[in-house]
């Protein structure tokens, strides 16, 4: 038995190593393939060469496309992260009926079927006369965000000890006043880091896209139209490799943000530190 | 004497629904989560209904008939078509959940237990691939599971096989592989916070009443550890029956699933009445098979003592 | 609890704090009951009960984060009423001491008065007099979430002083300290406060804290307040036998009233005979029973021959020794329970074997009478 104790970590270890190998393996050969100077995606490459991103910039479909994303991304993620502030805010420091009921159904896009979220949206705009634009796919978007922007945000708010405001208010600061130099300053990198979150989701996001926009092409929607084009591979892995860039990047800031902020909140409780 | 007790009343007294205070204290938190649960509303409850209603409706060319029919519903349940991507899909999103759930449960178990002081880098490395676009995931397992592909030349170099196999893209086994890949973090996440939550004293309780790692971890950490399996494992579920990328991309033809019937119905065949029946009858289905997991997960907890 | 002496100093009669009829409700809940109480300018008044006897919510009345049901509060002769707590001359030490995080040590202590707008580093230079005052200078560059438990005490101590309030309100302020910074605490907040002459009001659950600091303190039980008056008077004096057990040990005896007049009462006990002491300012007879009470350390071991004008005799049936002192529990005949006491070891109480007679000398003033 203790053999098996002192086994068992080691196994556990070697296994949690391949699983993460696992997890990051088809993330790892979208850069390798976009590199190669052959079309199709086999080992050993043929060759390296840039010469797939250099083509990136000269495609005005898709200099059209990064321009759509950006507008969608930055839209969303403001709108949702406000949206997520006012329900994240309200969910920590109220209790009233019916809170849990709302807070799931916040949450509910998170575990939906996204197909069945994109057609009902879908259905309704139409019924609405709204004409499909990169304007629903915001409003899709944002639906979709809100649950990530929720989770970030309320790990920020949570542990937040309500007697700074009240000292703040004790020192003789007005209910504004507290809101810009106590309560701001401890959110703020929550709420800069469920920005990052949702505009990452946006600029990732292809299903609800392809449903509800009308003409005009976000990037996944760009790569998507470019699948059906064994030839066009290698750019779409080159833009795939720039895409998973930012991504990282992005999350990186925000997951450290997130830190900060859950961090700064927690230790308040001043009785620990 | 603790802060809770005395410091804020309000949360103590939450069962006391006629006090003024409090009654402000609710309207408050009501009127700053309205304009979320709004939203929610108007872009995700209203869409539903309308979707519950078209699904007794009936397409007449260009029109909508708005007689009440349930034929949509035999269409859905009858057609062998629609049936058998049905069950396809039911079979490939609880497969998907029963391997995504035991391949994330050790992972889940080595970091809450063996992770010590790199707990939060071990999370953050999981959740790294999440974050990354779900269509360039699905492109890169085509890319490794394809004819001409990494595994295919990888097993060839290795001598394993003569002949590049086709085996291993556009059928059914090539979407769960990667509906798993994708839904990992979602499984590991809930198992890890439960498991964060399992008291280690009782571990320690149940080795010094004299159970060894294997007995104490079944009869304590597993059961204490249910409700993360079964969140993770309905997280995984629902969402993976619905999937459209991931059979299209790598499904190929015996891998299509009911998503992209119902695509079609609203996209080149027009139907959107069917298209609804569909998505309802998918969304009842898959909610029952999830209520039967959650009985059967908790019928295996209760067998653990 | 060493400067009981100059405390008699800075008093004056005047009242700062005035709270009448005041209740404070949820539902059918009542966490303040109807409380009055006066308190005076330049006071150390502490607020003392057990967890949930409304003390904190008093508190929180004062400071304006809580509102009373009915009744009223004035501060320096102003009605508080309607007064938001960011416009009330009162200041607060929170127990969390809710130092904002985001900010330095100094820049929490000027935080109130930024919005003061002071001229030509004047507040500069009230910051550095609070940080003095409470032994912080130069550590005013520190970040809050470097500071220890004591400093960050210091600092929220020093962000409400430089507030310069008519009323400083500390809630709990040391419980969240170890044994020993909580006493050299006591002893520096008593010295402060006479320091700057400001009228403190200290809530806290250890009797021991109130007793060593205060001027004045309020017991509370249950929402009432059941007596105000110096350390002394209520640890001699208490009222009822809640006030008396709250503030310590004490032993109670069944008692008979045979006698009462203006001043003293005759009581008869089994174990101690009939007793005649002074009768407590709030005593009210109910009925012809009383409880007699006496402290464990105003029971002395008689030794040898030695014999004393008050005595009771009985036997050790229990010994508990804790190393300055120790505690024998006696048995007296005629005594439904034994009796508690306390004796110093300088003469040998820790010998005393258990089982041995024993006799006992007590000063007749050092018993109390109680109302049943």
């Amino acid at each position: 038995m203790t053999a098996m104790r002192r086994f068992l970590p080691g196994w556990l270890s070697s296994y949690a190593t391949l699983y993460i190998l696992f997890l990051y393996l088809p993330v790892i050969f979208l850069p390798i393939f976009s590199i190669n100077t052959a079309a199709t995606p086999k080992f050993p490459l043929s060759g390296i060469t840039l010469h797939w991103y250099e083509d990136l910039p000269k495609t005005p479909a898709l200099i059209d496309a990064t321009w759509n994303s950006l507008l969608v991304g930055i839209s969303a993620s403001i709108l949702s992260t406000v949206l997520g502030i006012l329900a994240a805010r309200s969910i920590t420091r109220y209790r009233y009926p019916g809170r849990r009921t709302i807070n799931g159904l916040i949450m509910a896009p998170l575990v939906l079927p996204e197909v069945i979220v994109a057609i009902s949206m879908l259905l309704v705009m139409l019924q609405l006369g709204l004409s499909l634009s990169l304007f629903t796919v915001v409003l899709g978007h944002v639906l979709v965000c809100i649950p990530y922007s929720m989770t970030v945000l309320t790990s920020g708010f949570e542990g937040f000890d309500r007697s700074l405001e009240e000292a703040s208010a004790d020192l003789g600061e007005s209910a504004f006043g507290t809101f810009r130099r106590v309560t701001l300053p401890m959110v703020a990198p929550a709420i800069i880091s469920s920005l990052l979150v949702c505009f990452t989701i946006s600029l990732d996001e292809f299903i609800i896209a392809f449903f509800l926009t009308g003409t005009e092409a976000t990037l996944p929607i760009y790569i998507w139209g470019q699948l059906r084009f064994a030839a066009k591979l290698p750019g779409v892995l080159a833009l795939g490799t720039l895409l998973l860039l930012a991504s990282f990047v992005l999350m990186t800031i925000a997951e450290i943000l997130r830190r900060r902020a859950a961090r700064r909140t927690q230790n308040e409780g001043g009785l620990h530190a | 004497m603790t802060v809770a007790a005395e410091g804020s009343p309000p949360l103590r007294m939450a069962g006391a629904r006629r006090n003024p205070l409090l009654q402000s204290e609710a309207v408050q938190g009501f009127a700053l989560i309205s304009p979320t649960f709004v939203y929610a509303l108007i872009l995700l409850v209203l869409p539903i209904l309308v979707v519950i209603a078209h699904s007794f409706w009936t397409q007449n060319y260009l029109t909508i008939d708005h007689t009440f029919t349930l034929e949509n519903y035999r269409i859905a349940l009858t057609e062998p078509i629609y049936r058998d991507l049905l069950w396809r899909s039911l079979y490939i999103s609880l497969t998907v959940s029963l391997l995504t759930v035991a391949l994330a449960y050790p992972i889940a178990y080595f970091i809450s237990f063996h992770g010590g002081r790199h707990k939060s880098l071990w999370l953050f490395l999981i959740t790294i691939p999440f974050w990354t676009s779900y269509l360039l995931r699905v492109m890169s397992w085509k890319v490794i599971l394809g004819y001409n592909g990494v595994l295919n030349s990888g097993l060839m170099g290795l001598g394993i096989i003569s002949e590049p196999s086709d085996a291993l893209l556009y059928n059914s086994t090539a979407v769960i592989i990667t509906l798993t890949h994708a839904w990992a973090t979602f499984a590991i996440l809930p198992i890890f916070v439960s498991l964060e939550k399992v008291d280690r004293t009782l571990v320690e309780a149940a080795t010094d009443l004299g159970d060894g790692p294997l007995r104490s971890f079944l009869r304590v950490t597993l059961p204490l550890s249910a409700p993360g399996v079964i969140s993770a494992a309905l997280i995984v579920m629902i969402p993976t029956v619905g999937d459209y990328v991931t059979p299209k991309l790598v499904g190929g033809k015996d891998g299509v699933m009911i998503a992209n019937a119902i695509q079609a119905q609203f996209g080149k065949a027009s139907n959107w009445p069917l298209g609804a029946a569909l998505s309802v009858t998918t969304m009842i289905i898959v909610s029952l098979m999830a209520g039967a997991t959650v009985l059967v997960i908790r019928a295996l907890q209760r067998l653990a003592r | 609890m060493l400067e009981r002496v100059q405390s008699e100093r800075i008093q004056s009669e005047r009242t700062m704090i005035e709270i009448r009829d005041v209740t404070r409700s949820y539902g059918s809940f009542k966490a303040l009951d109807n409380a009055s109480l006066a308190i005076r300018e330049g006071e150390f008044f502490s607020l003392l009960g057990p967890s949930g006897c409304g003390k904190t919510t008093l508190l929180r009345m004062i400071a304006g984060f809580d509102t009373p049901t009915s009744g009223s509060i004035a501060v320096d002769g102003q009605p508080m009423d309607g007064i938001p707590a960011n416009r009330r001359p009162t200041n607060m030490v929170f127990q969390s001491y809710a130092i904002f995080p985001h900010l330095n040590v100094e820049q929490n202590v000027a935080y109130g008065l930024k919005r003061l707008k002071l001229q030509g580093g004047e507040e500069k230079r009230r910051v550095e007099e609070a940080l003095a005052q409470v032994s912080l200078t130069g550590l005013g560059k520190r970040r809050a979430t470097e500071l220890s438990g004591g400093q960050r005490q210091r600092v929220a101590l020093a962000r409400a002083l430089v507030m310069r309030p008519k009323v400083l309100l500390l809630d709990e302020p040391l419980s969240a300290l170890d044994k020993k910074l909580r006493e050299q605490m006591q002893v520096e907040l008593r010295r402060l406060q006479q320091a700057v002459g400001i009228t403190f009001v200290l809530v806290t659950h250890d009797q021991y804290e109130a007793l060593a600091m205060s001027d004045r303190i309020a017991v509370m039980f249950g929402g009432r307040i059941a007596q105000v008056a110096s350390p002394k008077e209520i640890y001699q004096r208490p009222v009822n036998r809640q006030v008396a057990d709250f503030l310590g040990g004490m032993n109670f005896v069944k008692a008979e009233i045979v006698e009462e007049n203006g001043a003293s009462l005759v009581l008869d006990t089994l174990g101690f005979g009939r007793v005649r002491t002074d009768k407590p300012k709030a005593f009210m007879r109910n009925g012809g029973a009383a409880t007699l009470g006496i402290r464990p350390e105003r029971l002395r071991v008689l030794w040898d021959n030695a014999s004393a004008k008050f005595e009771v005799a009985g036997k050790v049936v229990e010994r508990h020794y804790f190393g300055e002192i120790t505690h024998l529990i006696v048995e007296i005949p005629g005594l439904e329970k034994p009796l508690s006491v306390t004796e110093t070891n300088d003469f040998g109480a820790d010998d005393i074997p258990v089982g041995a007679p024993i006799r006992l000398a007590y000063d007749p003033e050092a018993l109390v009478a109680m109302a049943d």
